[in-house]
């Protein structure tokens, strides 16, 4: 929902900790299941990271997650999927050049990692997404360093 | 940033053929040599013509002869169907103009656009501009589907992988890599106004080698911008040219900023239409005298002047603004004395130049 995901981008900085303090404890958890499961619980588990990370990011699934290095803010709500944004034509009051009841994606990005520690992150280059992870679990991915 | 003033204006038997390609150089074009030359470059925008006539392309492009550096050809701008920025650049060519082809992401996944820029390259193009692109609802197929497959600094990188490293992105390898100047765009004037450095920063992190700004109209701003980009020490990594517009009344100019994404026009300029006898001839000031204020900030090496629909000042600006000194950019010379320059029909000239001014 977009006001709960303009709320996670103001609160960038406090879900930057519970990233930090969780993902180790996620990561070895999936990889134990992995080792017990296989491959079974691959759906259930990318149904669950779709709807936490849908409620709270509006996360579109791109299957390469960014959200730790864009402000907590999913750049693919940008009407463009710009990974490496904004755009030239995003409007005097900071609002989307496509959508212009939405609020920039990527201001709203820089602002949320202005605030986190590891913010800079957001100048990395991002190459465009993989259409064929598109879908896939992110989580997944990172613990079985795919 | 600077070698030999020398040869700059060098050309083949035919003003078709590819130059020799200077050390250090990344492509063999003419627009490359201008700004590692350390001169000031005066860019402008062709509109590419709704025909298959090879010589509207000319006969809009002959507007500027003798006052341009090079010549961007837009691609499908403000998602409007035209001739593609291909075949004009490919029609350019071989009069011996310098285009820069302007490659969007909004119509071509990566496949088409990789294939693309071998194309370009093989007619001879030298400098492409790596855009990101309008939405299509902006334009005359708001039905279309969007592809942005790519996005700007993504196309930058693959240019560049296709020049240095000599293949596709799939890894897959060229026989011959395409020798292209890489170009990209910024603009100063919209939010966020603190990152737009840093978003310039990663353009030439990613590849580019000159960057072309949205229209200015605001030159303090422009001097905040380039004060920090110098800081960084940016100017020395590409060569920067700032857009200019034209406008030709106080409407077009509100028009403009409410209707066009990314154009920021401050209020002094519209009153200073507004309170002007003759409109027109005051934003023809505007216009040089932004040209001289441009060239006046530090850091920037060019103006990329944008005159839609007014294309014929573009000439009367340039020569006004005395940006260029003394010199004199390449031009085709007359039909007489060079084989193989299609000189555009007068008709044509006279069709284009006497619409809406
Ligand atoms: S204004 Fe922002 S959200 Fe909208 S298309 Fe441009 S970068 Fe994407």
């Amino acid at each position: 929902m977009y006001a709960i995901r303009r709320w996670s981008s103001r609160h960038a900085r406090g879900l930057e900790r519970l990233y930090k303090a969780t993902r180790p404890g996620i990561l070895s958890g999936l990889r134990l299941v992995t080792r017990l499961f296989g491959k079974r619980l691959d759906r259930p588990i990318t149904a669950t990271e779709r709807l936490l990370k849908g409620a709270l990011f509006d996360c579109q699934m791109c299957g390469d997650c960014v959200l730790s290095k864009t402000g907590m803010t999913c750049p693919m709500n940008c009407p463009k999927g710009i990974r490496n944004g904004p755009c030239g034509g995003v409007r005097a009051n900071g609002m989307c050049e496509v959508k212009p009841d939405m609020r920039c994606v990527w201001v709203d990005a820089w602002n949320g990692a202005a605030k986190m520690e590891d913010g800079d992150a957001i100048k990395d280059i991002e190459f465009a997404v993989d259409h064929s992870r598109v879908g896939q679990s992110s989580w997944l991915r990172l613990a079985r360093d795919e | 940033m600077s070698d030999d003033l020398d040869f700059v204006e060098e050309f083949g038997v035919n003003p078709g053929d590819p130059l020799v390609q200077r050390p250090g150089h990344v492509s063999h074009g003419r627009f490359e040599r201008v700004l590692r030359a350390g001169h000031f470059a005066v860019t402008t925008e062709i509109a590419p013509p709704d025909s298959v006539d090879p010589d509207e392309v000319l006969a809009r492009a002959k507007l500027f002869d003798g006052y341009v550096d090079a010549i961007n050809a837009t691609d499908g701008s403000g998602a409007n169907c035209h001739m593609s920025s291909l075949g004009v650049c490919a029609i350019l060519t071989r009069a011996g103009y310098s285009p820069i082809i302007q490659f969007s992401c909004r119509d071509r996944n990566r496949i088409a656009m990789q294939g693309d820029l071998l194309g370009a390259a093989a007619l001879g193009v030298c400098s492409v501009l790596c855009l990101t692109g309008d939405d299509v609802g902006a334009g005359d197929h708001p039905e279309a589907k969007p592809v942005f497959d790519l996005d700007s600094i993504s196309l930058l990188q693959t240019t560049k992988i296709l020049r240095d490293e000599s293949r596709f992105l799939s890894g897959r390898p060229l026989d011959a890599a395409p020798r292209l100047f890489v170009g990209a765009s910024i603009n100063p004037f919209v939010p966020p106004l603190e990152n737009r450095v840093d978003q310039l920063a990663k353009k030439i992190r990613a590849g580019a080698e000159f960057i072309q700004s949205q229209y200015c109209f605001d030159i303090d701003q422009l001097k905040r911008f380039m004060a920090r980009a110098c800081d960084m020490g940016l100017h020395e990594q590409a060569y920067i040219l700032v857009g200019v517009g034209v406008l030709g009344s106080a409407k077009t100019a509100k028009w403009l900023r409410s209707n066009v994404p990314g154009v920021h026009i401050p209020d002094a300029i519209i009153n200073r239409l507004e309170g002007a006898r003759n409109q027109k001839a005051e934003g023809r000031r505007i216009a040089v005298e932004l040209m001289q204020q441009i060239k006046e900030t530090p850091g920037v090496a060019g103006a990329h002047l944008m005159a839609y629909r007014h294309e014929e000042w573009v000439g009367e600006i340039v020569k006004q603004s005395g940006v260029l000194g003394d010199r004199k950019p390449w031009a085709p010379e007359p039909l007489d004395s060079t084989i193989g320059v299609v000189t555009p029909l007068e008709e044509v000239v006279d069709s284009i130049t006497g619409t809406d001014s």
